[in-house]
């Protein structure tokens, strides 16, 4: 059974979320927005957007570096184990509350304001609650896991995170996440859930974190596209007379 | 030197009538999609007025287009790079729908189904974006005519930067139209402004586009544009603008706003300027010494080495030549008859406008005072500070200087040509005035007044020749007609089929196996004589053949 949630539901996940991605990319590029609400209201998106946002991205930072740093690095450079915790379990708090935060206010606003309600899909209502459920279940195993210590402490460093490390390294060993609380294994259930979703929803929106825009001229200039000129592109076999 | 082209156009403002019919048809063509009901590519506004969306001038509030920071550097108004993509969550200085307006439809089944009554049955207003029924207060052209600016006309931010010196009194008033389109600008700061890179300028004929398919719907444009000419499609969460109707443009023909246009107000031509000089301009120290910093970034098309430059820049010769015919520059830097909108936001607009002189005009023939006599005109240019300052708001960042010229030479035409028309000697002394010859008075006079559609609209096509042997649909050779292609398949779905991709996929399909357009049940929606192409043979517009019976 273990293997079945811990080793083929994660790859058939993730299969689904590279692919997805990939052949969304190819064939949906006009699809791929953010598809903003902002002109429908702003006065409760000004707060909640940001504040989830940048939640979000805090989330995500430590979700990378507790999943992916090996608790031997961090004790090789000298940080002890407890450090470490105290510093993760204070971080996570502020980031995942205010994602938490911002996110009500976000499900509040998209179902009480007219034009933000009628203009959400259902795909987005199954994404939100997707999403919100792994928030809440995160924010359960920061608080009781780690905080008060509800079933005894668990130190994930040394169970999700091996076996999440070994599952990318495609060697999974699903005895790791048996072996962790329910708490642990329904968050990474759930969010590989999410994962498989991912393509399919606004969230590529993700993908498109304008980075670039740092280091680009200002103003972009382009040529006309000489591979197409008019509809369709040359066929096969024909040269163009120039 | 980097010779670049760039198409433009020109608004001779005395001419409009605020018809709204470039407007109207321009919607017709581009923004008649759902998601794009409150978007206006080309809009009419009244002035004195707030605009569309109301109060766009105001910079301070919407933080569009650019600005110097301390050392005299470029930046645009709304922060840098960083404070940029800070905001990315939540733009501070977006316009929210109610500053442009609620589009709505109405109701219109009540009419018809309301049962018996005794009141009449009324279509009630409703709301496009959230379906329900609205009380409606304002639209993209809600203060034309003025009408109500008793209430809103001070709230223009133009008028408010001269308002010292103006009471607002309607019976004092004056007014004027306004068409706006894109500015096609030289240095466009929703280009700099995108995150995602989506929006560029051609290199080719400077029109700025959006690509809908690098477009991500940060918005970043929207705010960036101080002429709030970039809009946001509610529906697919992409930026939309003005696109000089480039499909048109590129096969030599104006666009559907100047196509339509009752006033034949506009002047479309190409620009060849120096793109090595355009940020230098931009930077102007002094706001009001931006318009001629502007005039110098455009190149002489008649100057040997000019033309030597575009050679080597490029630039075909047909296109050279269609620059040196140019209304625009004639206009611009012949004339110097035509001014930018708003220099002072350093986005180097390439919509340029010739100011109304019919403001003046019509304070002088109210007093009972020949209103086509050069010195009754010129002093009352003089005399009449609240518009002429109010149009050195919208075209010269203040400066009253350019403005009077203009206009100066606008009532010295009309002085001048009278006495021709007049049967009188043409009198020397008023071209002169404004330091014009004789000759060149007429030949302004030609292009302003009675300029055929050849001479307004001067459009080199884009290599229409290539494009022509390389479109499959304007070869005049179907290949079904000579055994290829799929016989059966007649009119539109004729011919070699079509690369299917997802965008076109259910149309094609739907197109290709629809037996509506090709043999409908009913008789009214068949193929007729008059819409058949000659190919197959319809059901039921020939009698039916010995083998089928």
């Amino acid at each position: 059974m273990s293997v079945f949630f811990f080793v083929i539901f994660p790859y058939v996940c993730l299969t689904t979320f590279v692919v997805g991605h990939l052949w969304r990319y190819r064939y949906d590029k006009f699809g791929w927005t953010t598809r903003s609400s902002q002109l429908y209201e702003n006065r409760l998106l000004r707060i909640g957007s940001p504040l989830f946002h940048f939640g979000m991205l805090g989330v995500v930072g430590g979700h990378i570096i507790g999943l992916l740093v090996p608790e031997s690095w961090t004790e090789a450079v000298g940080i002890s184990e407890h450090g470490y915790h105290v510093v993760a379990v204070a971080g996570g708090l502020v980031a995942g509350l205010a994602a938490l935060v911002g996110m009500v206010i976000l499900i509040y606003r998209r179902r009480t304001v007219g034009p933000v309600f009628s203009a959400t899909t259902v795909m987005d209502k199954v994404m939100y609650a997707f999403l919100a459920v792994v928030i809440v279940l995160g924010m359960w195993n920061t608080i009781a896991g780690s905080i008060l210590t509800i079933g005894g402490e668990y130190n994930y460093r040394e169970g999700v995170s091996v076996w999440y490390r070994s599952f990318l390294a495609f060697q999974p060993d699903a005895s790791l996440m048996a072996r962790a609380p329910l708490g642990f294994q329904l968050h990474a259930l759930v969010a590989f859930g999410l994962f498989a979703l991912w393509p399919f929803t606004r969230l590529v929106h993700v993908f498109s974190a304008p980075v670039g825009y740092l280091t680009r001229p200002y103003i972009v200039y382009r040529s006309r596209d000489d591979d197409q000129l008019g509809s369709h592109r040359d066929r096969r076999g024909w040269d163009r007379v120039s | 030197m980097k010779v670049m082209a760039q198409m433009a156009m020109v608004m001779n403002l005395d001419k409009c009538i605020g018809c709204h019919t470039c407007s109207v048809t321009c919607k017709q063509a581009w923004t008649n999609r759902s998601g794009t009901e409150y978007i206006w590519f080309n809009n009419v506004e009244t002035r004195p007025g707030l605009g569309y969306p109301r109060t766009y001038e105001d910079q301070e509030k919407w933080k569009g287009g650019w600005e110097l920071d301390k050392r005299g550097r470029m930046k645009l108004k709304a922060g840098g790079r960083l404070k940029n993509l800070m905001t990315i969550f939540s733009n501070p200085v977006l316009p929210s729908i109610g500053e442009y307006y609620e589009p709505w439809t109405y109701d219109y089944s009540t009419l018809t189904d309301a049962p018996a009554q005794e009141q009449t049955p009324v279509a009630r207003p409703k709301s496009l974006i959230s379906g329900k029924n609205m009380k409606i207060e304002w639209s993209a052209n809600w203060d034309d005519d003025l009408g109500g600016s008793m209430a809103t006309a001070h709230r223009d931010p133009m008028l408010k930067k001269i308002a010292d010196k103006v009471k607002f009194e309607f019976e004092q008033t004056f007014m004027f139209y306004l068409p706006r389109i894109c500015e096609h600008c030289l240095n466009p700061s929703c280009a700099a402004s995108c995150p995602s890179g989506a929006i560029y300028k051609r290199e080719e004929d400077g029109i700025v586009l959006v690509d809908q398919e690098k477009c991500r719907g940060w918005r970043k444009c929207v705010s960036g544009c101080p002429y709030k000419k970039i809009y946001f499609n509610h529906r697919t969460g992409k930026a939309e603008k003005c696109t000089f109707c480039f499909p048109r443009i590129e096969v030599g023909l104006p666009t559907v706003c100047a196509e339509t246009c009752v006033g034949r107000l506009r002047y479309i031509g190409l620009m060849l300027y120096d793109a090595d000089k355009v940020l230098a301009a931009a930077s102007t120290t002094d706001d009001e010494g931006l318009v001629e910093a502007q005039r110098d970034v455009f190149l002489d098309p008649f100057d040997p080495e000019v033309m030597r430059e575009a050679e080597r820049a490029g630039i075909a010769r047909d296109w050279v030549d269609a620059a040196q015919r140019s209304p625009i520059y004639a206009l611009i830097n012949t004339f110097r008859v035509a001014l930018p909108l708003h220099p002072e936001y350093r986005t180097m607009p390439m919509v340029w406008y010739i100011p109304p002189l019919s403001p003046v005009v019509d304070v002088v023939a109210e007093t009972g005072e020949d209103a086509e006599d050069t010195g009754n005109l010129f002093a009352a240019i003089d005399a009449l500070r609240i518009p002429v300052e109010y149009l050195a708001e919208l075209f010269t960042a203040g400066d009253v200087g350019p403005v009077d010229a203009v206009l100066k030479k606008l009532a010295a035409m009309r002085c001048y040509m009278r006495d021709i028309n007049m049967g009188r000697d043409p009198d020397a002394s008023i071209p002169a005035a404004v330091e014009m010859t004789e000759e060149q008075m007429y030949d302004m006079y030609r292009l302003l007044a009675i300029a055929k559609y050849d001479e307004r609209y001067v459009i080199p096509p884009a290599h229409a020749e290539l494009a022509h042997s390389l479109e499959e649909l304007s070869t005049e050779c179907s290949v079904s007609d000579y055994g290829g292609g799929q016989q059966d398949v007649f009119g539109e779905g004729s011919g070699t089929p079509t690369p299917v991709a997802v965008e076109n996929f259910q149309m094609l399909q739907a197109r290709q196996t629809s037996d509506s357009l090709a043999g409908p049940v009913n008789k009214a929606g068949r193929v007729n004589l008059l819409n058949w192409d000659g190919k197959g043979s319809p059901p039921g517009m020939f009698p039916p053949t010995g083998s089928d019976s």
